[in-house]
C-alpha cells in the first residue's frame, strides 16, 4: 500500500475538549463526559447532528475503582447522538485503541466524524473506599484474584506500582540509572503543570523534595505514580475531505503504531527493561519519512515515571538504556529543551486522564493554544499511551 | 521443599483448570509448571497450547530453584493490616531463561535481597492453595 493510502493519512483531528479536573469532582462522571464532548464538537465548529461515529476507551466497567464509569450508550443518550458507527473495546492497543479504531472506521467510509471520549472517576471512587485503590478489591471483598491479578495480588502486589517497580529496579540495575535521574520526570511534570490551569498539582517540586519523598514500592516514590482524578477528555476525528472547512486547521495523523503484550495476563518477556512498546514505536516510524529528530514536542505516557523512560527508548528518542541520562537535570525535556516533554504536566501532575490527556495536549501544542506552556513553533508532536497495551501517534500541524 | 506456614490473610487466586496444579501441588511439596509435551518448553502463566510448536501442555514438576530476576520492596500498606515492608519479586526458574514466577522473597531481611540472588521455593498454605514463596538458597527451611 502506498503511504498516502494509509488509513491514518485519511483522517485528521479537528477538535478537542476536556472537562474541569477534580480530585474529586463535584460533578457526575456523565456530566464531565458531556462537558468534554460538547467542547470538542464546538471546537471543530461542528454540530451534534454531524457526528456519525462514537467510541470510547474502555467502555463501561462495573469495577468500583472508577476506571471507566461511563459507557458509550449513556453518553450517546445524554448527547443526543445517533451515530452510524459505534466502537468500544477494553482490549486492543490500550488507551489509544479507540482512536485507532476510529481511524479505521473513518478510512473505510463507515463514518466521517468520530467523537471519542475517555472518562475516569478514580478520585471519587477512592474518596469512598480504600477498596477502590487496590487491584482485585482487597482480601475483605472475599472474591478471589482473577486473570492477571491472580499472579500478583496473592503476593500482596495490590497496585500496578508494584509491577512497574520491578521494571524500574531491573532498569536501574542493568544501566546504572539513579533515583535522581528518574526523578527528573516528576520534577519536569510539575514544572509544566504550574503553567497549566487545568492541572491538579501546580505547586513546585524540587529534585531534593522528590528524593526525600515517601517510597511506595522501591525504587518508585509517591511522585513516580500518577494522580487519580475525575475528568473526561474528548477527541474529534474527521475524514480529511471533511476537515478542511472546519473551525481549526486540521491536525494530520502522520503515522500510528500499535502493539499488545500479555502483561495483563501475567506474562513478561525479556529482562524487565523494555516493553512491547518497542514494536509500536517501530511501526510508527515505519509509516513516515519523518525521524525522531523532526519531533518538536512529545507527550509520552507517564502512568508511572519509569514508563516514560521505557517509551522514550521505544520511540527512538534515546538509545537503549540511555533515557535516564537523557532526562537527567531536566534541561533536554524542558520547554526550551531539545524535546519538551509532557507539557501539560502529564498524568503525574496534571492528572490521570488516562492517555487522552496526552493526545489532548498534543493538539493544543500543534494549534498554538497551550498558553504559557506553548512550545515555540511546534509542528510535529509524538504521543504514546500505555503500559499493558501500546499505542503511538505522530501528529503534524497542516 | 514442603515447608508451610500459617500466614496472614491474603486475597487468594481463583483456581482455574490450567492453574490448578500450580496453586495446589505444593501440598505434595512440588512446584509444578505448565510444559509443552512436544518441545518441552515451560510456559508460565499456563497455556493450553504451546505458542512455539502448537503442542499440548501438561503440568511438570520443576526443581523449585530460581534466581531473583528483579524485585521491589513494597512500603505502601495498600489494604488495612498489610505488614510492610515486604519484597515482591519476579524470580527466574533455573529450568529455562525468562521463565518468571511472581512471588514474595521471605526468610531474609528485605534489604538483603539482590538481583541475581539464588532462591528456592517454600510454600505457604492457605487451605487447598499453596502459594509458592521463595527464600534464599542457603536459608534454613522455615516451618
Amino acid at each position: 500500500m502506498p503511504a498516502k493510502a494509509y488509513p491514518e493519512k485519511q483522517v485528521c483531528i479537528t477538535g478537542v475538549g476536556q472537562s474541569a479536573v477534580g480530585r474529586p469532582s463535584s460533578q457526575s462522571a456523565l456530566r464531565l463526559t458531556v462537558d468534554a464532548c460538547l467542547t470538542a464538537i464546538a471546537d471543530a465548529g461542528l454540530s451534534i447532528s454531524d457526528i456519525d461515529g462514537f467510541t470510547t476507551y474502555l467502555g463501561y466497567s462495573p469495577d468500583g475503582g472508577g476506571i471507566s464509569p461511563v459507557g458509550a450508550p449513556e453518553a450517546m443518550l445524554a448527547l443526543g447522538l445517533q451515530p452510524t458507527w459505534i466502537g468500544a473495546s477494553t482490549e486492543g492497543h490500550a488507551h489509544m485503541g479507540a482512536i485507532i479504531g476510529a481511524i479505521q472506521a473513518i478510512a473505510s467510509g463507515l463514518c466521517r466524524h468520530v467523537l471519542i471520549f475517555r472518562t475516569v472517576a478514580q478520585a471519587s471512587a477512592r474518596a469512598k473506599t480504600w477498596h477502590a485503590a487496590v487491584l482485585g478489591g482487597g482480601p475483605e471483598k472475599g472474591a478471589p484474584a482473577r486473570g492477571g491479578n491472580a499472579w500478583t495480588v496473592p503476593f500482596n502486589a495490590f497496585s500496578p506500582a508494584n509491577i512497574y517497580a520491578l521494571y524500574a529496579q531491573a532498569y536501574f540495575a542493568k544501566y546504572g540509572a539513579t533515583s535522581e535521574q528518574l526523578g527528573a520526570i516528576a520534577v519536569n511534570s510539575r514544572r509544566m503543570a504550574a503553567l497549566n490551569p487545568n492541572a491538579i498539582y501546580r505547586n513546585p517540586l524540587t529534585i531534593e523534595e522528590y528524593l526525600s519523598s515517601r517510597m511506595i514500592s522501591s525504587p518508585l516514590r509517591i511522585y513516580d505514580c500518577d494522580t487519580h482524578i475525575d475528568g473526561s477528555t474528548a477527541i474529534l476525528l474527521s475524514h480529511r475531505d471533511c476537515a478542511r472547512d472546519l473551525a481549526r486547521p486540521p491536525i494530520e495523523i502522520e503515522a500510528m503504531g500499535m502493539a499488545i503484550g500479555a502483561f495483563g495476563f501475567g506474562w513478561h518477556g525479556g529482562d524487565f527493561t523494555s516493553m512491547p512498546s518497542d514494536r509500536a514505536g517501530a511501526m510508527m516510524w515505519s509509516r513516515t519519512d519523518l525521524k525522531p529528530a523532526d519531533v518538536d514536542v512529545a507527550q509520552i505516557y507517564d502512568g508511572f515515571s519509569i514508563l516514560t523512560l521505557l517509551w522514550l527508548e521505544s520511540l527512538g528518542f534515546c538509545g537503549r538504556g540511555e533515557a535516564a541520562a537523557f532526562v537527567e537535570g531536566g534541561a533536554r525535556i524542558g520547554l526550551d529543551g531539545e524535546l519538551p516533554l509532557n507539557t501539560s504536566g502529564g498524568q503525574l501532575s496534571a492528572g490521570r486522564f488516562h492517555g487522552y490527556g496526552h493526545t489532548y495536549e498534543a493538539c493544543l501544542q500543534l494549534w498554538g493554544r497551550a498558553g504559557e506552556r506553548q512550545v515555540r513553533d511546534a509542528r510535529v508532536c509524538a504521543v504514546s499511551n500505555g503500559g499493558f497495551g501500546y499505542g503511538a501517534l505522530l501528529l503534524k500541524r497542516s | 521443599m514442603t515447608e508451610t506456614s500459617h500466614a496472614p490473610s491474603r486475597q487468594l487466586p481463583a483456581v482455574e483448570k490450567e492453574t490448578l496444579s500450580f496453586w495446589t501441588a505444593g501440598a505434595e511439596g512440588r512446584l509444578q509448571i505448565c510444559r509443552c509435551e512436544g518441545c518441552g518448553r515451560y510456559l508460565h502463566p499456563p497455556l493450553p497450547r504451546c505458542p512455539d510448536c502448537g503442542g499440548d501442555t501438561s503440568p511438570s514438576t520443576v526443581s523449585g530453584r530460581a534466581r531473583v530476576a528483579t524485585f521491589t520492596v513494597n512500603h505502601q500498606p495498600w489494604v488495612p493490616g498489610l505488614a510492610v515492608p515486604f519484597v515482591f519479586a519476579a524470580v527466574e526458574l533455573v529450568e529455562q531463561p525468562e521463565l518468571y514466577v511472581f512471588t514474595n522473597i521471605i526468610g531474609c531481611p528485605v534489604d538483603d535481597v539482590r538481583i541475581g540472588m539464588a532462591v528456592k521455593v517454600a510454600f505457604e498454605q492457605h487451605g487447598d492453595i499453596f502459594l509458592p514463596m521463595f527464600q534464599p538458597l542457603g536459608a534454613a527451611d522455615a516451618s
